[in-house]
């Protein structure tokens, strides 16, 4: 089940809700701000739920799902209007889209809400090519930069293709193919924490990679992918420091336009 | 010969080894450079993706329809290779296995068995329990004879002996090998190896070998292979026994050529293999070759426990063509030996749980980053991220009502760990409290520990930013 091909779009809307994710509320919300200036560039209202907290996703991968369950709840009731769910993160999205139906599977009135929110959920720049239709104008000098899609926005949302087609809009900017690309960069939330001999040695071929692209910055479309390797890169010392696909996007456009 | 090979080593020890292996630049280049050529050879012989997933979902349906049926099935199977003249044996766990086996061997007299590839001997510890009964087994696949003759365990199921360079078998052959000089062409290599193994062939007195597909309709044991050491097992010696997982079965013989075509290309990248075995009986009168004795041992080990959840039952599904673990960035940095178990990644972190308790084996469904690379090229379509996630699950908690305990329930159980997910839970569920959270972790952010467990073990410490999105995004609602 994804989204790399088949998904049906509805037409433009007047309002969206953001759904803004733990790690970018704490660690990136400038990430979030631009994410909310490029809708409204489109002419699109952003409605924020201020009780949103988590997706649920780490309780879910590490096999707690009552706390899973409770988590998700919290979130499920929070989107009343049939507005779209735009979600700046793929793993996130992937985690409301594809998991909540499974998570509330044993519940009829529960599974029919589930699934009638996944089906309003959207991943931020697939929103923004599909559903927005936004065309760019690039207004930045040439770049070259390299792009690494998380595994769940891969695999579960179709995320490269469309993080793709939104930078093929930017005449100036070259998008570099590194070394295997599809590749986990090593994050995997807790993943990350359990086994950290493996993970660094992941998240260090991923960096390397990157390297060899010559690329000027990374961009990413998760925002756990890009502290796991921006800080990978601290760490050793580099220069090379990854962005959020919503924040450059926001920069090279003019970065104005929607409300401050 | 060696017969000291190794033991297996705990899986609990496994985060020790992975350490160990991922600081072994030699083995992280072997592995990286020969998974490579193993991904490319797979990707080319799938050129068309949309033929790709409809041959997966077909093989994908014959084996949930063989699964379904697997009781049926398994009594058709035994029914039709008795009248074939096959005898069956039922071995509920390893040593049932190894008995079966060793008393067939000792009413033959052995001295000398040469074996086939076959994953379920390793899984049984079947050369020890030879070993032990004062009898050789000798491997006489390429690479099972390396491995054994260096007294290691495959590290891959497909080709065991991935991890050593043709300098270390060239050293190998030199010490070990009476006779062999010391070469590094590949040729002569496997030419010293084929001249020691044709002599046992003829002088082994039992061929044992694994099966890929026992078709119960016509009670016919089909086994893939690209050597022919699995013909010469299976034709040559006067005994032959198969030894199999119970989940091989499948109805009929149609079912096979949509897995063969699938597992081959998903293995080894060839669109068939230079054998195909079809085995169904011992030689017949008037008949001039083939065993005069035919027996298959049918092994559970753990399968029924997979069998009794409808959720973990598509383990079974299982073809064993090592894609999961060939995509595996996991595996691909630590290899096979630093599993500790018989399977090594994906399948094996899904699958080992049930053959050795989660008490044993409950770190292994933690090994992933459940980036979901072995799922999607399962070529039966075995939602192999779900699984571990489930698994993860069942070594946290006791059993849920309506489930069986699998053995080691809850082996991993901690009151801290529980805590911890309690309260990330209460915090998660309390918006309010969440958003005080918030304002506290971004207002004192420059007392974030420098210190953050695994994370800062490669990386500078994650620090909160100076103002949540959520404060941000309230303060813009006031004009």
């Amino acid at each position: 089940m994804d989204d790399t091909g088949g998904r049906r779009y509805p037409a433009k809307p007047a309002r969206v809700y953001l759904f803004g994710t733990c790690l970018i509320d704490l660690f990136c919300p400038e990430a979030g701000m631009d994410a909310v200036r490029l809708l409204e560039r489109e002419g699109i209202e952003v409605d924020f739920p201020p009780d949103q907290t988590c997706c649920g996703q780490p309780a879910h991968s590490s096999g707690f799902p009552d706390q899973t369950r409770a988590v998700a709840l919290a979130q499920l009731r929070l989107f009343p209007e049939p507005w779209p769910v735009v979600v700046p993160s793929g793993s996130c999205a992937g985690m409301m889209r594809h998991h909540y139906p499974k998570v509330f599977a044993d519940d009829p009135a529960l599974l029919a809400e589930a699934q009638a929110l996944a089906e309003r959920v959207f991943e931020l720049s697939e929103f923004l090519l599909e559903v927005a239709r936004v065309r760019f104008s690039d207004q930045g000098p040439p770049a070259r930069v390299a792009l690494h899609t998380s595994c769940a926005a891969r695999r579960e949302m179709g995320t490269q293709v469309h993080a793709r087609a939104l930078l093929d809009q930017l005449p100036a900017v070259e998008v570099a193919m590194h070394g295997h690309e599809s590749e986990c960069c090593g994050f995997g939330g807790t993943f990350s924490l359990k086994h950290p001999a493996i993970s660094s040695a992941m998240a260090g071929d991923k960096v390397e990679a990157l390297k060899e692209t010559g690329a000027e910055t990374f961009l990413s479309a998760d925002c756990g992918c890009m502290l796991n390797l921006n800080h990978t890169l601290q760490k050793r010392g580099e220069s090379l420091q990854g962005q959020h696909l919503a924040s450059f996007l926001w920069q090279r456009t003019g970065g104005q336009g929607g409300r401050r | 010969m060696n017969t000291q090979a190794l033991r297996f080593v705990p899986a609990s020890e496994f985060k020790e080894r992975a350490a160990a292996a991922v600081a072994d630049e030699h083995l992280r280049h072997s592995f990286r450079g020969a998974m490579d050529f193993l991904i490319g050879k797979r990707a080319a012989q799938f050129p068309d993706p949309v033929a790709l997933e409809q041959q997966r979902a077909l093989a994908e349906h014959i084996r949930k329809y063989s699964l379904a049926r697997l009781p049926d099935l398994l009594e058709q199977l035994e029914r039709k290779l008795t009248e074939n003249g096959i005898q069956v044996h039922w071995a509920a766990d390893p040593e049932q296995a190894n008995r079966i086996i060793i008393d067939i061997a000792r009413r033959h007299s052995t001295r000398l068995m040469v074996k086939g590839k076959s994953m379920v001997s390793e899984e049984i510890e079947l050369n020890h329990a030879m070993a032990d009964a004062g009898m050789e087994a000798l491997e006489s696949d390429m690479g099972e004879y390396i491995v054994q003759l260096d007294g290691e365990k495959p590290s891959h199921i497909i080709m065991p002996a991935i991890h050593k360079t043709k300098q270390e078998i060239a050293r190998l052959f030199a010490e070990r090998v009476p006779g062999a000089g010391y070469t590094e062409s590949v040729d002569e290599l496997i030419g010293i190896g084929r001249a020691v193994l044709r002599e046992k062939f003829m002088s082994a007195d039992i061929g044992l070998s694994g099966v890929n597909f026992a078709v119960a309709e016509t009670g016919t044991l089909c086994l893939v292979e690209n050597e022919g050491n699995g013909r010469m097992c299976t034709t040559v010696p006067d005994v032959h026994i198969a030894i199999t997982g119970i989940e091989k079965v499948v109805e009929k013989l149609e079912h096979v050529p949509p897995l063969f075509g699938l597992l081959t290309r998903s293995a080894t990248g060839q669109a068939i293999t230079t054998y195909f075995n079809m085995i169904s009986g011992p030689r017949r009168p008037g008949e001039k070759d083939g065993p005069r004795e035919m027996h298959l041992v049918l092994v559970d080990n753990g399968r029924t426990q997979a069998y009794s959840d409808e959720q973990l039952r598509s383990t079974l599904q299982c073809i064993r063509c090592g894609a999961c673990m060939n995509h595996c960035p996991v595996y691909t940095r630590i290899g096979g030996h630093a599993y500790g178990t018989t399977y090594p990644g994906p399948i094996g972190e899904i699958i080992s749980p049930h053959m050795l308790g989660l008490a044993a084996t409950h770190v292994l469904p933690t090994a992933s980053s459940l980036c979901g690379a072995c799922g999607e090229v399962c070529p039966v379509r075995i939602p192999i991220p779900d699984l571990l996630i489930r698994l993860r699950g069942e070594a946290q908690h006791d059993e849920r009502p309506g489930h069986f305990p699998m053995l080691g329930q809850g082996a991993a159980k901690s009151r801290v760990i529980d805590a911890i997910w309690a309260g990330w839970a209460a915090l998660y569920t309390r918006p309010a409290l969440y958003r005080a959270f918030g304002w506290l972790a971004t207002r004192f952010r420059a007392l974030t520990p420098p210190m953050q467990s695994g994370w800062t073990v490669s990386r500078t410490p994650l620090k909160p930013a100076g103002q949540t999105l959520h404060e941000r995004m309230a303060a813009r609602k006031r004009p």
